[in-house]
């Protein structure tokens, strides 16, 4: 079996963080992502992000990306595997990995588990016809591969990718007539929410799809008003002609390759789902295995940059290799990471964080 | 309800203005409305007009003795959440930031819409500006009536022939 000294699962903003403290170190790093590339979530952010000048904001994410590949990419002690997916990760450190037909097994002195988090799917009738697609996947469709998903898309969730994509179908010239909220309220940053409103979208809170209607593909969606408890009130129904149904209603952290070893998981809804329970060095219960990112809580990717590099520090320090200034230096990026959640909308991550234990 | 809508009250927006003789120079608007942590406006700045402290979710504030009307800000900001606006001769000129194309070009007569999308009053476009540093946020000078000050917000995108 290959032996690797640290193995990160997942090349997005929180892995890439991850590595680069460990390569300055002396560490030997082995990354291994599913997909053809490096960059996670950021190979289709073609928007500028937010958050401060420290996590590159108001550059764009497919530039950040390039600025933290640049970084590391020609590290000697690093090895790249891409298009290989971890099936599974087990109590004493190995990993089985399959790339394209090939299976095989790794053992590492210490795994970081950053492979993000999933979309989460919505249940209504005809919700599997052809033209109803989760929001990452009209992403990848448009920023990395220049497809448009269809001509005239209705959007569903509030949320900041809600928002972001919806923005980013109207420069790849789709029509996007309308947004539904099924909460009182817009979900994400109004900034995003004005920047589309001014472009018409008609922005409806307390309203979602009943049903997709159409013969081979969307044709058009019933929607309706939701009650308090989210249910839908007969006689409010409309028919809003459309060809794409666009699912942006949340992220769940991959949390399953942790579950399988066995580490501690607890549901906090505030945090996407089931995370794993961490200490303030981002280590699982599990020894040596450490996790960062939006498996950790769904979050944004300037936190989940943060809590990369903290988790890289942790480890280079664990595996015994001297880092100047590492206290000072950890407990700066703690600032930071706090200072991210100071306001209204990092409340739901400071309660999350507050249940499982870290703050 | 700008939570629900996306779209601010007039009485928002208003706040966000200074004195109408204070735009007889251009000054950036910022309607940024609700905390989040972000502060590219506030480090953009090269004459240090907008605020935001070491709290990053704490909204900005501007000095508009300070602010020279210079647009660095507007497409530094990826809220698009500022423009600048000038008011001259019974006409505004304003700054704003277009993320489309084809790009509007200089004496096209464009529709100028509201913040909730409806087209309020034609504009004449009189510079676009897209250099390097700008990373791919031009900033579009139009150029309408005076009445609009308080409304109009960005143009109608242009869709390719
Ligand atoms: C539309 C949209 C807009 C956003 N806008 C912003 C913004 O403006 N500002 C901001 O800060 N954040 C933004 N975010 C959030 C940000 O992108 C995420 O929070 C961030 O990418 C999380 O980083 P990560 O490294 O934890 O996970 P990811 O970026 O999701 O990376 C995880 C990686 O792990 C890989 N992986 C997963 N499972 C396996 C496995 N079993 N084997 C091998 N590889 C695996 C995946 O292929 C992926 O490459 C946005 C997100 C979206 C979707
Ligand atoms: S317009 Fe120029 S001077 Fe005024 S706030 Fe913006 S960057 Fe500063
Ligand atoms: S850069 Fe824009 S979105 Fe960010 S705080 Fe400043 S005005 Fe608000």
């Amino acid at each position: 079996m290959r032996r690797v000294e640290v193995a990160i699962i997942g090349s997005g903003p929180a892995g890439l963080a991850a590595a680069k403290p460990l390569l300055d170190a002396g560490a030997k790093v082995l990354m291994i992502d599913r997909s053809d590339m490096l960059g996670g979530q950021l190979t289709k952010q073609t928007h500028m992000f937010f958050g401060s000048e420290k996590q590159h904001a108001s550059k764009r994410g497919i530039d950040i990306l390039k600025l933290m590949v640049d970084e590391i990419q020609y590290h000697e002690n690093l090895t790249v595997l891409t298009e290989t997916t971890v099936v599974g990760l087990y109590q004493d450190r190995v990993i089985s990995c399959v790339k394209h037909d090939e299976y095989f097994k790794i053992q590492a002195d210490y795994i970081l588990v950053a492979s993000g988090a999933s979309e989460k799917s919505l249940p209504f009738e005809n919700n599997d016809l052809p033209g109803v697609y989760a929001a990452g996947a009209v992403q990848t469709l448009m920023n990395v591969y220049g497809v448009k998903p269809g001509e005239r898309v209705l959007m569903i969730g509030s949320g900041n990718i809600g928002l972001i994509v919806s923005y980013q179908l109207m420069q790849a010239g789709v029509e996007v007539p309308m947004l539904l909220e099924a909460a009182d309220t817009i979900g994400g940053y109004l900034v995003h929410a004005s920047k589309i409103r001014r472009l018409g979208v008609d922005i409806r809170t307390n309203m979602s799809v009943k049903r997709a209607i159409g013969k081979a593909s969307v044709e058009a969606a019933e929607i309706w008003r939701l009650d308090k408890h989210w249910q839908g009130i007969p006689g409010t129904e409309e028919i809003v002609p459309c060809d794409t149904i666009c699912l942006s209603v949340g992220l769940a952290p991959l949390t399953e390759l942790l579950q399988q070893a066995g580490a501690d998981i607890k549901y906090v809804r505030e945090l996407g789902g089931n995370v794993p329970i961490i200490n303030k060095k981002y280590q699982t219960s599990l020894e040596n295995v450490y996790t960062c990112g939006d498996v950790a809580g769904i979050e944004e990717a300037s936190s989940a940059m943060i809590s990369g590099e903290i988790a890289g520090l942790e480890i280079a320090r664990s595996a015994g290799y001297k880092i100047d200034n590492i206290d000072q230096h950890i407990s700066r990026l703690h600032d930071d990471l706090t200072n991210l959640r100071n306001g209204p909308h990092g409340e739901k991550i400071r309660i999350g964080l507050e249940k499982v234990g870290v703050k | 309800m700008i939570e629900k809508t996306g779209v601010p009250s007039l009485e928002q927006v208003k706040q966000e203005f200074p004195d109408k003789v204070v735009l007889k120079k251009p000054k950036a608007i910022i309607e940024c409305y609700k905390e989040i942590p972000c502060n590219p406006c506030h480090t953009s700045c090269p004459f240090d007009a907008i605020f935001i402290p070491e709290d990053i979710n704490v909204r900005p504030k501007i000095d508009f003795d300070k602010c020279t009307g210079c647009g660095i800000c507007v497409y530094n900001c990826p809220g698009l959440a500022i423009m600048v606006t000038q008011i001259k001769e019974g006409k505004i000129l304003m700054k704003i930031p277009y993320e489309f194309t084809p790009l509007p070009k200089v004496d096209q007569t464009v529709n100028v819409v509201n913040r909730a999308g409806e087209k309020i009053s034609e504009g004449i476009v009189r510079k676009v500006q897209l250099s390097e540093k700008q990373n791919k946020t031009a900033l579009i000078h139009i150029e309408l009536d005076e009445k609009y000050a308080y409304e109009a917000i960005t143009i109608e995108v242009l869709h390719g022939s």
